[in-house]
């Protein structure tokens, strides 16, 4: 039995960095926040990098708990497209050099966001994670967590629902 | 809530980093209601397709306001933080418009105060996110 010889590592990499840089980058809203992702295989970890502008509370000092809202947000909402997108990414059906140049397909909306605040953040960088516990073709439910300097002590935790776009054509 | 406390609070609000950041402004404060407004930003854009504001942002304004009638309500003896928030999102925010919240603290015991706030852009009659929440009350010792 044969089949295709896999694609060589670097050339995978390119596309599946290059289609990340292009969902990340285009969004005015996670770069003025300064948050990056950080991709292993599929899996994705968001890292927010501590900025004096993220103070909600001077007098802990505190992360303000809308910053901490907001990157849970970016982080289950990223991971839902990643997930959504990942198939035509690695086959190819969507076109690297169309996602860079600003061309992205249709993406998921929120529908609801709840954010549970579990210990105040630290003036120090945050990390994220997600997972897409339903794709449906018409809902998707993702649970967030985020911590800061150990993974067993989350400082908030976070549940969302969005709507799917109808698939074109 | 006597004027001197609406100041203060009113002070304390806008010198918090991030809503400096994101330019909110206290337009209504007392009794346990707040209002704070967000002017459009291209900064604050979620969708580059459309120009619409990031539902993170407005999250952020949510919050703030919503801590904000905690704080300024009869009963409520100072600080306050917040345990959880569940934003509904009703449609995009339109791009252009001010986005502005309004939040009333309508019950408040000794540990817990309840929370319920809008936001709304130009047009009063479509909100473009309500949220329920839950907030601390800390005793005075």
């Amino acid at each position: 039995m044969s089949r295709a010889a896999p694609d060589p590592v670097q050339v995978v990499k390119q596309r599946r960095d290059a289609a990340l840089g292009s969902l990340v980058s285009g969004v005015p809203y996670i770069q003025y926040l300064g948050i990056r992702f950080d991709r292993r295989g599929d899996e994705l970890t968001a890292i927010l990098a501590y900025d004096d502008k993220l103070i909600g509370n001077p007098a802990l000092p505190a992360i303000h708990g809308g910053v901490t809202a907001a990157f849970l947000e970016i982080t289950a909402m990223m991971t839902l497209n990643w997930t959504w997108l990942w198939p035509d990414i690695e086959s190819g059906a969507l076109d690297p050099d169309a996602l860079a140049a600003g061309n992205l397909p249709r993406l998921p909306k929120t529908i609801d966001f709840t954010v549970d605040y579990l210990r105040s953040g630290l003036p120090r960088d945050a990390y994220g994670r997600a997972r897409v516990t339903r794709l449906g073709r018409r809902y998707a439910s993702v649970q967030a967590e985020a911590w800061q300097d150990n993974r067993d002590r989350p400082i908030a935790q976070a549940t969302a629902h969005f709507l799917m776009p109808r698939k074109e054509g | 809530m006597t004027a001197e406390k609406a100041r203060i609070a009113r002070e304390f609000i806008e010198k918090i980093p991030h809503c400096a950041a994101l330019n909110m402004s206290i337009t209504q404060i007392g009794e346990g209601m707040a209002q704070i407004e967000m002017p459009y930003d291209a900064r604050f854009i979620g969708d580059p397709d459309t120009g619409v504001i990031h539902g993170g942002a407005v999250s952020a304004l949510m919050d703030t306001c919503s801590g904000a009638a905690v704080m300024s309500h009869p009963r409520s003896p100072a600080a306050t933080a917040t345990i959880d928030l569940r934003i509904d999102y009703m449609r995009p925010a339109t791009p252009g418009q001010t986005i502005v919240a309004r939040a009333e603290c309508y019950h408040i015991t000794r540990s817990v105060a309840f929370v319920r706030a809008t936001a709304m852009d130009d047009d009063v009659e479509r909100p473009v996110a309500t949220a329920t929440g839950t907030f601390t009350v800390e005793q005075r010792s």
